[in-house]
């Protein structure tokens, strides 16, 4: 009998759903249907049993063409090449897991390497806004249960995060929010007429670009002051009457996405944002939140933080310190000065996302993809190991949006002999440090199965 | 009526890309939902083309063909989207302000008709751009 497995965790968005329901077949290898998964999450869990799925390492030959090699190989060849750089990138992890992300930061420190995750090209301005202005934030249970005005600015969930608004921001009814959708306010600021946009009972068609102009108006007229007759291409009268309907919110919620942080301004756009936000905590109360994109993009945030101190951005080329400094050590920047000297991309699409400018500077050096799917990047690497797909193949912990952590669970097994990420980077650290002769490190605070038991020690 | 139209361009995400990156780069799912550019049926007509042409999108660092379609949401006049992913990131320029993200939102496209233009996959614009297309679809 095909079993249902419950409250399985979604590898899609930063909702990071974790209500999915799906149906296994008899010998638990194959995934013959799912419930309350939005189309992208029921997609992926479809796609794991694709039967063109790369299940062993890749090599490019050449002639061009791809061989396959054991994984031994592909082992020790990116360990060969990782200490043969003298600054390697290691960028990703927009789709992996933190036990993953941990393991990978052991081999970049080994290898001296520049770490860098997907907010780099996401959410890395808003990073430095936090940094410099603070994080009034909540999680989304809060949202849920107590926003009854709800902005979303240059964020638009309904394509990109499908389930938030149902599960989180407009639709649920919570403890405070009896009503649900006829309780909220929804203000929506977007140049163009979003899906999202049309959900709300105010949008606000800003002139693209002018987010900061906006923002500037808004907390003008919540400090009492006068402003001209139209700002960013909103009319006086549409912007009084959002930020009264903010001031009679009992607790008003910004959400806030790409619109802000890939546009001119960058960070200014969200440090405003918090200021904002702080000011309207004078007339009620409010809170702020990043719209993040992947299930776990907030993981190496949380992760390397805890490692190194920093977020995303990482150089260890220097040896005795880690520092950060986006715009020097981002991945695209130092793409395009040409920088590094060998480039990993794991659990992400370099070649999709990147400027394509920034890729043909990165395929001058050895590139090599951890992934368990055939994409761009994987059809451009010299070298492409498949590995579990997180959150079907493989449990783990991942960070959803407001940072709150959740154990995702496995519901089929992997194909055979498939590393996970995880195992994947000990096996090249432990090659690193053979290379090297250097005795590798683990920690058993950390319960590592490679760290010593008490007794051994 | 113009041959050219400058036009202010944002690339983001659609439901449609995120479903269709999904089941694979490489599949036709994808090439149908990210090499379009949606924009206004006016700015259509400035440049004489009917929904459905081939346009050729220039930005200051490369160009891409792709087919112009009316907005799957509401864009207005002067404003265009191509949706994120290997199209759109032929024309988005790698500058960053010193913050790491490229401007993939608000820099200025030359959008002009190229009926007799061929789109070309996700394959051959990234393959291609590295020296390693080899020809076939």
């Amino acid at each position: 009998m095909p079993k249902w497995i419950t409250q399985v965790g979604c590898p899609y968005c930063g909702s990071s759903c974790d209500d999915i329901e799906v149906l296994v077949s008899d010998d638990g290898k194959k995934i013959l249907e799912t419930r309350n998964a939005c189309v992208i999450g029921n997609e992926i869990f479809h796609h794991v049993s694709s039967p063109d799925r790369p299940k062993k390492p890749r090599m490019r030959q050449p002639d061009g063409n791809f061989k396959e090699i054991t994984y031994d190989e592909a082992v020790d060849y990116t360990a060969k090449t990782l200490l043969k750089s003298k600054k390697p990138l290691i960028y990703g992890f927009g789709s992996t897991n933190c036990e993953g992300m941990s393991a990978v930061a052991r081999v970049a420190e080994k290898a001296g390497a520049v770490l860098d995750n997907c907010a780099s090209i996401c959410h890395g301005p808003s990073f430095l806004a936090i940094f410099d202005n603070g994080y009034p934030s909540c999680t989304l249970g809060e949202v849920k249960n107590r926003a009854d005005v709800v902005l979303f600015w240059g964020c638009n969930p309904m394509h990109a995060h499908p389930r938030h608004t149902s599960r989180y921001s407009i639709f649920p009814r919570g403890f405070f929010t009896t009503k649900g959708q006829m309780q909220r306010t929804i203000i929506c600021i977007d140049p163009r007429e979003t899906d999202t946009a049309k959900l709300a009972n105010i949008h606000l068609m800003i002139k693209q670009g002018h987010d900061y102009d906006l923002f500037d108006a808004f907390r003008t007229v919540l400090r009492g002051h006068d402003i001209p007759a139209e700002v960013a291409g909103i009319k006086k009268d549409q912007i009084l009457e959002a930020v009264e309907k903010i001031k009679k919110g009992r607790f008003v919620m910004i959400f806030f996405g790409m619109g802000c942080c890939h546009t001119d301004g960058r960070n200014h756009n969200v440090d405003i944002a918090i200021s904002l936000t702080r000011d309207i905590n004078s007339h009620t109360k409010a809170s702020i939140m990043a719209m993040r994109g992947h299930y776990n993009i907030a993981g190496p945030g949380q992760v390397w933080s805890w490692q190194f101190g920093f977020p995303y951005c990482l150089d260890l080329s220097k040896g005795t310190h880690a520092h950060m400094n986006p715009g020097e050590t981002s991945s695209v920047d130092l793409a395009m000065r040409d920088e590094v000297d060998c480039f990993m991309n794991v659990g992400t699409d370099a070649g999709a996302h990147f400027p394509i400018d920034a890729i043909k500077h990165l395929k001058k050096r050895p590139f090599i993809t951890v992934d368990p799917n055939i994409c761009m990047a994987s059809e451009i690497s010299d070298l492409h190991i498949p590995v579990r797909v997180v959150g079907v193949e493989e449990p783990g912990i991942v960070y959803r949006m407001d940072n709150v952590p959740i154990q995702f669970k496995k519901v089929v097994d992997g194909p055979e002999g498939v590393p996970s990420d995880e195992e994947l980077f000990d096996r090249i650290y432990e090659r690193m440090c053979e290379l090297t002769e250097t005795e590798p490190i683990w920690l058993p605070s950390r319960e590592h199965a490679k760290a010593p038991t008490a007794a051994e020690q | 009526m113009k041959d050219k139209i400058i036009l202010n361009m944002i690339t983001q995400r659609a439901i449609e890309e995120g479903q269709a990156m999904e089941k694979g780069k490489t599949t036709r799912e994808y090439f149908e939902a990210c090499s379009v550019v949606e924009m206004n049926p006016e700015d259509m007509k400035r440049i004489g083309i009917w929904r459905n042409t081939n346009v050729r999108v220039t930005s200051e660092v490369g160009s891409v063909i792709v087919k112009a379609i009316e907005p799957t949401q509401f864009c207005p006049p002067g404003l265009a989207h191509i949706r994120q992913g290997v199209w759109a990131n032929q024309v988005v320029p790698p500058r960053t302000q010193s913050t790491g993200t490229p401007q993939y939102s608000g820099f200025p496209v030359t959008i002009e008709p190229a009926i007799n233009e061929k789109i070309k996959t996700a394959l051959e614009l990234v393959q291609g751009a590295v020296g390693l297309w080899k020809g076939g679809n």
